[in-house]
């Protein structure tokens, strides 16, 4: 079920590449149960499930939605997530980029895109892809196409962070 | 009840990021990295998010309103116009460098890892540019260019 991927073609100065292990079951279940909450904000709330948005509402930042209650809530409850999966015990591995001025960087690009582009991975990706909406369609290809260029512009061209 | 469903929400969409390896920033750039380590994963996560979400919105949408707010309120806009091109090209590069899309540099945030203590305030700072940026008239008239 959990096999590392490796990849064959690891130049030199690719060291500081983690290898992850391909994870379909989890992934997918990971997936569906992201699928499930956009469903329950939707059906409850009447809303999109997307965090940017959301984030938005419940900052109160310029250009967020007005009911700003199950906003605040929702965060609050992503920040319970993993508090929660440790205290079942359960172990989070997790690397993060430890080049702390590109992190800078890059948290300005997500936070200024998100904004400016109305939606992330969860906004366009999820539930603009579900709503047969062709203006998301168009967000996810783009974004995408520029995740999979810089990602090979840093590890295979500059040669890492 | 308004909360207690927003926070249950929030909560199982957090255990969702987790569980799928989202909150992983390796993970989303070996997903990102086609040329070297690549790990499919993610497209597992998409995929069973989408689907999921596709199924369950029809669904709810064949009650006449939510329960907790008077209607559905859906994106109206179908312009594929400059700030939304714009946007996803400087989110997917963020999201390229740093691994974190909103969500999960959210979730993550409790397990304290510098990259994300550094990651989260500049992405809000981001969001509050980005919406400024949004509703400015030189951004706009650029688009009608």
């Amino acid at each position: 079920m959990r096999r590392p991927v490796q990849s064959p073609r690891r130049g030199p100065r690719m060291d500081m590449v983690t290898p992850t292990a391909f994870t379909p079951w989890a992934s997918l279940g990971g997936g569906v149960l992201i699928g499930i909450s956009a469903v329950m904000v939707m059906g409850i709330f009447g809303r999109i499930a997307g965090i940017a948005g959301i984030s938005q509402g419940a900052l109160a930042l310029p250009g967020a939605a007005r009911d700003r209650d199950w906003r605040i809530w929702f965060v609050l409850g992503l920040l319970a997530a993993p508090l929660l999966m440790l205290a079942l015990g359960g172990a989070i591995p997790q690397t993060v980029p430890q080049n702390l001025p590109a992190m800078a960087v890059a948290g300005l690009l997500v936070g200024t895109g998100t904004a400016l582009g109305s939606g992330c991975t969860s906004g366009h990706g999820v539930c603009g892809l579900a709503r047969l909406s062709v203006r998301s369609l168009a967000a996810v290809v783009v974004f995408m196409a520029a995740g999979f260029v810089t990602v090979f512009v840093l590890r295979h061209v500059i040669g890492g962070l | 009840m308004r909360g207690i469903w927003g926070f249950l929400s929030g909560l199982v969409f957090g255990l969702g990021l987790i569980l799928s390896g989202m909150a992983d920033p390796a993970k989303v750039q070996n997903f990102l990295d086609l040329a070297g380590a690549w790990d499919p994963s993610l497209a597992f996560v998409m995929g069973g998010a989408a689907l999921t979400t596709f199924l369950g919105y029809r669904l709810v949408w064949r009650r006449a309103a939510p329960v907790l707010n008077p209607a559905f309120d859906l994106p109206t806009s179908r312009a594929i116009d400059r700030p939304l091109l714009t946007g996803a090209v400087l989110f997917g590069t963020g999201w390229g460098i740093g691994g974190f899309c909103p969500g999960p540099a959210l979730t993550a945030l409790p397990l304290l890892a510098p990259g994300t203590l550094v990651f989260v305030p500049m992405m809000i700072l981001g969001l509050w540019i980005g919406a400024r940026l949004k509703s400015s008239p030189a951004f706009i008239q650029g688009t009608a260019a």
